[in-house]
C-alpha cells in the first residue's frame, strides 16, 4: 500500500491475542504478569497513545505510594474503603487487590524505586540513604514511612519510568506501539458480545491502526476536563488528574454495551488552591489542620452536620465527602478562604529538631509537590509563598470521574473466582460483561483506593485472566464486525470536515459547518458545570436541571459529527472530546437515577438531599445497548462481604 | 502553565524527526517547527496547545540542552516565579526562584538502580497454576481469604 496522507491514511491491520490499550500503571502491570504466563505461545502487544515511561496518571511522578498493607489486613482495607466511598463498594474486588498488593511494592523497590525508611532509632531517612545506615528492604522487614495507616511516602520522581522499564523489558519494544491512538472497540461479527479488536490513528503518521484481538484490556485511565474546570485561560490544563485523562475507558467500553457502574460516583478533591498541590502528607505527616477564614476548625465545629449520614461519620477517617461537606457550609456561608496552617505545623514539627532537621524538614515539604505536583511550587514561587511562613488557601476541585483514585466509577467486572459469590463473577477475573473485555486501575467500578499500586497490581489480575481466557479460547478467529473502510470513514470525519469547509470562510475557526474540538469541550464543560453539579452551583443539582442538561448534551453529542480536525493533533483532540462527552452523559444519567444523596460534598441532588440505605444502598449499573443505541439502567443489589463497624 | 523554548539553547535535536520533548510529552503538546513557518524560527520546538499543558515537566527534563522551562500561567500567577529542574538518571535538582528574588535548591534520590538494569523476570519463580488466584511472583506464598 502506499504511504498515507493527511485525510488519505494508510491502513495498518495488525493481529494479536492480547491488547493492551493504555501505558499508565495498570497497563504496565498487565504487561509484567500477563507475559510470563504467556510464554511463546500468546502474542502480546500495547497501544499507548503517549511514551509509556512518561504516560498516564504518574507520568510526573507521586510523593507516596497510598496502598501498602504492611501490617494490616486486607479485611481492614475493605472498611477503609467502603467507609470513605459511603458504604457501596465491592468486598471481593477490593480484598482481592489488598492480598495481592504489598508482593507488587516490593517488585517497585527491586526495581529502583527509592522508599523512605524509619530506621530503629526512629529517625526516618530518604529512599536512596537506607541502605547505608542499617535499613532494610520492605520485603526483608524494612519499616516504611507512613504518612497515615496505608500511605507510605517515596522519592517517586522517577516511578513511572521505572514501572515502564519492566514492562517495556517485558514485552519487548517490537510489541508496543506508541502515539498511537485507538478510539472505538469492534464486536465480534460470529460470536454476539465478543470483542473482537480495535481501531484507532497514529498521532505521528498518516496511519490508521486496526487490531484484531482475543482479549482486550481496556485501561486509559479517569475522565478530566468533562467539567469546567475552575482554573482558566493558560491555566486550563493545569488540573489536578492528569489533562490527558479523557474518559477513553468508559465511553469505548459503553459503546460496545459493556455495564458500568456506580457511574454516579466522583471525585471532588479538596487541594491547594490552583496549583492543585496535594494535602495528604501535609494533613497526616505534618499534622497540619485546616480552618476557615477566620481561623475555626471546621471539622470539629460542623461536627453535628454528619449525624444525618451516619453510620459512616463514625467512620476512623471521615470519609472525603463528609469532609468537603462541612467545609462547603463554610464557603457558602462566607466564612472564607479555607486555610492550611503550614506555619503552625512546621514550627510544631520544628520545636524538637536540630537546624539540620528543620532544614530537611522543608525539603520534604517541597518535595512532596515537586514529585508530583510542580505547578503548586510554581504558584507558591510567584506569589512568594513559604509554607513555615504563609498560611495556603484549599479549595474544593471541580468534579472527577475516576475509579483507582478516591472516587468507584467504572465498569462492572468478574471478581475472583474463589471470592466473589456467583452473581459477581462469570469465569474470568476482572473480564467485563462484554466476552473478552478487561479492564483494571480506573477501570474498574465499586473499587476505590487502588491508586498507583493498586492499579498495577489489579492490571498484573487482569493479565493473568486473560491469559487463561486466551488459551481457553484458542479455536476463537476475531472476525471484526462492520466494514474497516467505513470504521475508517467515521473516524476520519473531522478531517473530512475540515478539508471540504475550511476555504467558506476568511477565519479558519470561524465556519458554520464546522466545530473545533476546543470550543467542542467548552460546551461539555459548560453544560455539566451548570446542569450536572459543577462548581457553579456548589455541585447542586436536581432533576429538572439534569433533564435540561441531557438535552443540550444530546444536541452536543449530535454536533460531534460536526467537529473539525485540521492536524492529527486536532484528531486527537476531537476524539478525546467525543469520549469525554460519554463518560459526562453515563455520569448524568446515573445521577438522575440514584434519587438520593450518596455524596455530599461531592453533589447533592437537592430535591433528595437525604442519605437514603433503606432504598438505595444498592449498586446502579447501567447499559448502553448497540443495537437499539438505548440506555438502561438499574439497581443491583449490595452485600458485605467483610463484616463493617464504624467508630 | 505553559510550557516555552529558548530560541538560543533549543537544536531540534539535531534535525531528528522527532525531537526529545515531542517523543515525551504526555499530552502531544511539544511540536517541531522544521520550516519556520509556524513560529518564525525553524528547526525548534514549540508548545502547540500552551492551554492543556499539565506542568509535568517531562519535556523539561528530557530536553539534552535544557532549553525548556515552564513560565506559570499568566492569567493567575504573578510574574518572576519558577521551578526549575536538572535531571540525572538517578537524583533530580531543583531550583526554585521566589518573585522576590530569593532562590532555594533541593535534590532528591529518582532511582536507586542503574537506568537499564531490571531484569523482569530474573531470580522469579516459573509460573505456577494458571487456574488459581495466584500472581506467578507468589509461588510460594499462601493466599488469604476473607475472614469474617
Amino acid at each position: 500500500m502506499s504511504e498515507g496522507t493527511f485525510g488519505n491514511p494508510e491502513i495498518v491491520e495488525h493481529e494479536t491475542d492480547i491488547l493492551i490499550v493504555g501505558g499508565g500503571m495498570a497497563a504496565c502491570g498487565c504487561a509484567f504478569e500477563a507475559k510470563r504466563w504467556a510464554g511463546d505461545d500468546v502474542k502480546i502487544t500495547l497501544v499507548d497513545k503517549a511514551a509509556m515511561d512518561r504516560s498516564g496518571a504518574v507520568a510526573m511522578g507521586l510523593s507516596a505510594i497510598n496502598t501498602y498493607l504492611g501490617e494490616n489486613t486486607p479485611e481492614d482495607y475493605c472498611r477503609y474503603v467502603s467507609a470513605d466511598l459511603m458504604g457501596i463498594t465491592r468486598d471481593d474486588l477490593v480484598y482481592d487487590v489488598g492480598r495481592h498488593v504489598d508482593d507488587t511494592v516490593h517488585l517497585f523497590e527491586e526495581w529502583g524505586l527509592p522508599i523512605w525508611k524509619e530506621l530503629d532509632d526512629g529517625h526516618r531517612v530518604d529512599g536512596a540513604t537506607w541502605d547505608k545506615k542499617g535499613g532494610k528492604l520492605l520485603k526483608d522487614g524494612g519499616k516504611p514511612v507512613r504518612s497515615g495507616r496505608w500511605q507510605i511516602m517515596i522519592n517517586g520522581e522517577g516511578y513511572k519510568t521505572i514501572v515502564a522499564e519492566a514492562a517495556k523489558k517485558a514485552l519487548g519494544m517490537e510489541n508496543i506501539f506508541e502515539r498511537v491512538f485507538i478510539v472505538k472497540y469492534l464486536l465480534d461479527a460470529n460470536e454476539p458480545n465478543q470483542i473482537a479488536g480495535a481501531v484507532g490513528f497514529s498521532v505521528r503518521e498518516h496511519k490508521l491502526y486496526v487490531f484484531k484481538a482475543k482479549a482486550i484490556l481496556n485501561v486509559c485511565g479517569g475522565a478530566v476536563n468533562v467539567f469546567r474546570p475552575r482554573s482558566t485561560g493558560e491555566g486550563m490544563g493545569r488540573v489536578w488528574y492528569p489533562v490527558w485523562n479523557a474518559g477513553s475507558t468508559y465511553a469505548m467500553a459503553a459503546e460496545v454495551g459493556a455495564e458500568l457502574t456506580m457511574m454516579e460516583n466522583r471525585f471532588v478533591p479538596t487541594r491547594f488552591k490552583d496549583g492543585y498541590g496535594p494535602v495528604g502528607a501535609w494533613f497526616l505527616l505534618f499534622k497540619s489542620k485546616a480552618t476557615n477564614g477566620f481561623g475555626e476548625d471546621y471539622l470539629v465545629k460542623n461536627k453535628d452536620m454528619l449525624t444525618e449520614f451516619a453510620p459512616y461519620d463514625k467512620a476512623f477517617v471521615v470519609p472525603s465527602c463528609l469532609r468537603n461537606h462541612v467545609m462547603l457550609k463554610e464557603m457558602k456561608e462566607g466564612r472564607g478562604p479555607i486555610f492550611m496552617d503550614t506555619p503552625t505545623a512546621m514550627a510544631k514539627l520544628a520545636e524538637s529538631m536540630t537546624p539540620q532537621e528543620i532544614k530537611h524538614l522543608e525539603a520534604e515539604a517541597w518535595e512532596d509537590f515537586l514529585d508530583m505536583c510542580i505547578g503548586q511550587a510554581g504558584v507558591w514561587a510567584g506569589l512568594n509563598i513559604r509554607p513555615e511562613q504563609h498560611k495556603s488557601e484549599l479549595i474544593p476541585t471541580e468534579p472527577y470521574l475516576l475509579g483507582s483514585h478516591s472516587g468507584c466509577s467504572g465498569i462492572w467486572v468478574s471478581g475472583p473466582e474463589d471470592i466473589a459469590p456467583p452473581e459477581w463473577q462469570w469465569g474470568y477475573n476482572r473480564m467485563t460483561t462484554v466476552k473478552g473485555l478487561f479492564t483494571a486501575g480506573d477501570g474498574v467500578g465499586a473499587s476505590g483506593h487502588k491508586f498507583s499500586s493498586g492499579s498495577h497490581t489489579e492490571g498484573r489480575i487482569a493479565g493473568k485472566a486473560m491469559v487463561r481466557f486466551v488459551k481457553d479460547h484458542a479455536d476463537f478467529k476475531p472476525v471484526l464486525k462492520g466494514d474497516i473502510k467505513d470504521i475508517a470513514e467515521e473516524i476520519y470525519k473531522p478531517v473530512r470536515n475540515y478539508f471540504e469547509h475550511k476555504d467558506k470562510t476568511t477565519a479558519e475557526d470561524i465556519n458554520p459547518y464546522y466545530i473545533t474540538p476546543r470550543m467542542f469541550q467548552m460546551r461539555l464543560q459548560k453544560i455539566m458545570d451548570e446542569y450536572v453539579a459543577g462548581v457553579a452551583t456548589y455541585y447542586q443539582t436536581n432533576a429538572v436541571l439534569l433533564n435540561e442538561g441531557l438535552k443540550y448534551l444530546t444536541m452536543l453529542k449530535e454536533d460531534s459529527e460536526h467537529m473539525r480536525a485540521k492536524d492529527l493533533h486536532e484528531l486527537l483532540r476531537a476524539w478525546e472530546n467525543y469520549h469525554r462527552v460519554w463518560a459526562g452523559e453515563a455520569h448524568l444519567r446515573h445521577i438522575l437515577f440514584r434519587e438520593e444523596t450518596r455524596y455530599p460534598g461531592f453533589y447533592y441532588r437537592a430535591d433528595f438531599p437525604k442519605l437514603d440505605d433503606e432504598n438505595w444502598k444498592c449498586f446502579v449499573n447501567s447499559r448502553y445497548d448497540p443495537e437499539t443505541k438505548e440506555w438502561e439502567l438499574k439497581k443491583v443489589p449490595h452485600k458485605d462481604l467483610v463484616e463493617k463497624h464504624y467508630g | 502553565m505553559p510550557t516555552f523554548v529558548h530560541t538560543d539553547k533549543c537544536d531540534g535535536c539535531k534535525g531528528g524527526e522527532v525531537t526529545a520533548c515531542m517523543y515525551i510529552c504526555p499530552n502531544d503538546l511539544m511540536k517541531l517547527d522544521v520550516d519556520g513557518s509556524l513560529t518564525g524560527h525553524p528547526m525548534r520546538a514549540f508548545n502547540q496547545e500552551p492551554e492543556q499543558c499539565w506542568e509535568c515537566q517531562c519535556c523539561v527534563k528530557a530536553c539534552p540542552q535544557q532549553a525548556i522551562e515552564v513560565r506559570a500561567f499568566a492569567d493567575w500567577v504573578p510574574m518572576g516565579g519558577a521551578a526549575i529542574p536538572l535531571r540525572t538518571d538517578n537524583a533530580i535538582m531543583w531550583t526554585i526562584k521566589f518573585r522576590d528574588g530569593e532562590v532555594k535548591r533541593f535534590k532528591f534520590p529518582v532511582r536507586t538502580t542503574p537506568v537499564g538494569s531490571i531484569d523482569p523476570y530474573g531470580n522469579k519463580p516459573e509460573p505456577g497454576d494458571l487456574n488459581d488466584q495466584k500472581l506467578f511472583t507468589e509461588a510460594d506464598k499462601e493466599l488469604p481469604r476473607i475472614q469474617s
